[in-house]
């Protein structure tokens, strides 16, 4: 098994729009190894979602390479589980149906899903929610759903695009304790999109500080912070040391951004 | 203010009646060739439950005859636009390649009213169903086509990424995530066809065949029977009312996670 479960080398984005050549992403270097919660941490714009989407293979890079597991990603694959910002169920289908999806879409006997889906649905907290459609559920809840159809793939590597940014502040501390606890139970290998500083160290082994367009790694930090962690780390004297310093990364590219007509 | 509840839809409707009633009677309309209401209800009844051996008119209760008359041609017509306009419309909304040979076609054929098709219908078909459903078939399939086209092309990309990225293959995602998600605007397609073809079958009806409500509404305007001719527009206005709450019937059925989208 190759050293990094996630590496990008030298990977760069270039998006043409209306004659005008935009660098979303350059030169970025980074490496995920198995079983490291990472999170990317970066303003608006930074171009951290087409970092994931690259990693997912919805996009393509316009240069550098894109490994998973040492093989280079070419399109989109279970093994590489995506949760959403806006959580994307299928409108058409029940809580049911939309955890299932993957499963009978890969030909898994129903004997055999059945009893992974309601485990699952019983980890993000929705049982008895099953027959609902995503209309009828709140965003926290379609969150989990979103969770859900991904784990139940049992997923090598998970990466997550603000999932909880469109949330409510409450919503949210449930929602990043449920992934928690969730993620103590798998230790997948997790790439974690945010702009919420706190969120970013409270959840994850790792923050990669983004600049503003074009998107590059600053730097990135380790989060020493003993896990099975929980909402009072947050408060602890490490936490907050840290959230000073990313807090100052964070000053400063927003600085030269302005000074650069960006902001 | 009007209270939330009552029948208050008829209001309108029984005021037109009223008018119309009071223009015949005041002779506002020329005398002898405007029916009035009443006597359209009495032409009405007797063309729908009169005998048809023991009547001086001709029209006396065929009117159930020439509904089914029209009503199968519209069908027929309609489902037959529907079979080539859906799967169609799915084909150019989903590959740019199909929509590149086919869409320009489409475009620039729709503008050619379903009317001026009448003479060339009649030389190819003659004056049988044929060319009937062709009319029928041709009007209904335009809206069709092109809102399967435009439901298929706003199918939402994220749903698509996150159907591939759980293991979703092309097909897979075409029936499992693009039809879906393109059904409300195929049912949107479909209204628009089926008022389409209620109009070709009434032009249809009173040039190319022999027999159906606009055989009929025709027919009775050359012998100078208005009463009829206006029992026809309402029976044609009934029928086509019949099949849109027909159609939305079954999109409600079907569409049941919209509703509840609606609510939310």
């Amino acid at each position: 098994m190759p050293d990094a479960a996630v590496e990008l080398r030298g990977v760069s984005k270039v998006f043409v729009a209306r004659d005008r050549r935009v660098v979303a992403l350059q030169d970025i270097d980074l490496s995920i190894a198995h079983n490291e919660f990472a999170a990317i941490l970066g303003p608006s714009g930074c171009g951290k979602s087409t970092l994931l989407n690259m990693v997912a293979g919805f996009d393509r890079p316009s240069g550098g390479q894109v490994r998973v597991n040492g093989a280079p990603v070419e399109a989109p694959d279970p093994s590489r589980g995506v949760v959403f910002q806006e959580a994307a169920l299928f409108p058409w289908y029940t809580v049911w149906d939309n955890v299932s999806f993957g499963p009978r879409t890969m030909g898994v006997p129903a004997a055999q899903y059945r009893p992974k889906v309601e485990a699952y649905l019983d980890q993000v907290g929705l049982r008895g929610f099953e027959r609902h459609y995503p209309a009828e559920l709140s965003g926290g809840m379609k969150q989990r759903v979103g969770i859900a159809r991904v784990l139940v793939m049992g997923p090598e590597v998970l990466l997550m695009d603000e999932p909880f940014g469109s949330l409510d502040a409450q919503t949210r501390l449930v929602m990043q304790e449920l992934l928690l606890s969730v993620w103590e139970r798998h230790h997948q290998t997790v790439l974690f999109i945010t702009h919420d500083i706190e969120e970013a160290l409270l959840i994850a082994d790792s923050v990669s500080v983004m600049t503003a367009r074009p998107g590059r790694i600053k730097k990135r930090l380790v989060v020493n912070l003993p896990r099975p962690r929980s909402v009072d780390v947050t408060t602890s004297p490490v936490f907050n040391e840290l959230k000073r310093e990313v807090l100052a990364l964070i000053r400063e590219e927003s600085l030269r951004a302005a000074s650069e007509g960006l902001a | 203010m009007l209270p939330k509840r009552g029948p208050w839809f008829l209001l309108l409707p029984l005021a037109l009646l009223a008018l119309w009633h009071l223009a015949v009677q005041q002779r506002w309309v020329i005398e002898g060739i405007i029916p009035g209401p009443t006597q359209v209800a009495e032409s009405w009844y007797r063309w729908i439950f009169g005998s048809p051996t023991r009547s001086l008119s001709p029209y006396s209760g065929t009117w159930v005859a020439n509904v089914l008359y029209s009503s199968r041609r519209v069908l027929q017509g309609f489902l037959f636009a529907a079979a080539v306009g859906i799967p169609l419309g799915i084909f150019v909304g989903w590959n740019r390649l199909v929509a590149r040979l086919v869409d320009p076609t489409i475009q620039m054929l729709r503008p050619v009213p379903i009317t001026a098709w009448l003479p060339f219908s009649i030389a190819v078909f003659g004056i049988y169903d044929a060319g009937a459903l062709f009319l029928i078939g041709l009007g209904a399939f335009y809206p069709i086509v092109i809102n399967t086209t435009h439901g298929v092309r706003d199918t939402n990309l994220l749903l698509l990424r996150a159907a591939r990225m759980l293991g979703a293959r092309e097909g897979t995602v075409l029936f499992k995530v693009v039809l879906p998600s393109a059904l409300p605007s195929i049912f949107t397609g479909l209204r628009l066809g089926v008022g389409i073809a209620w109009t070709a079958v009434i032009v249809a009806e009173m040039i190319a065949v022999k027999s159906g409500l606009g055989y009929v509404l025709w027919d009775a305007y050359y012998v100078g029977r208005m009463d009829i001719c206006v029992a026809t527009m309402f029976s044609v206005g009934l029928l086509g009312f019949l099949s849109d709450q027909a159609i939305l019937l079954a999109s409600r059925l079907l569409l049941r996670w919209r509703t509840l989208e609606a609510h939310a």
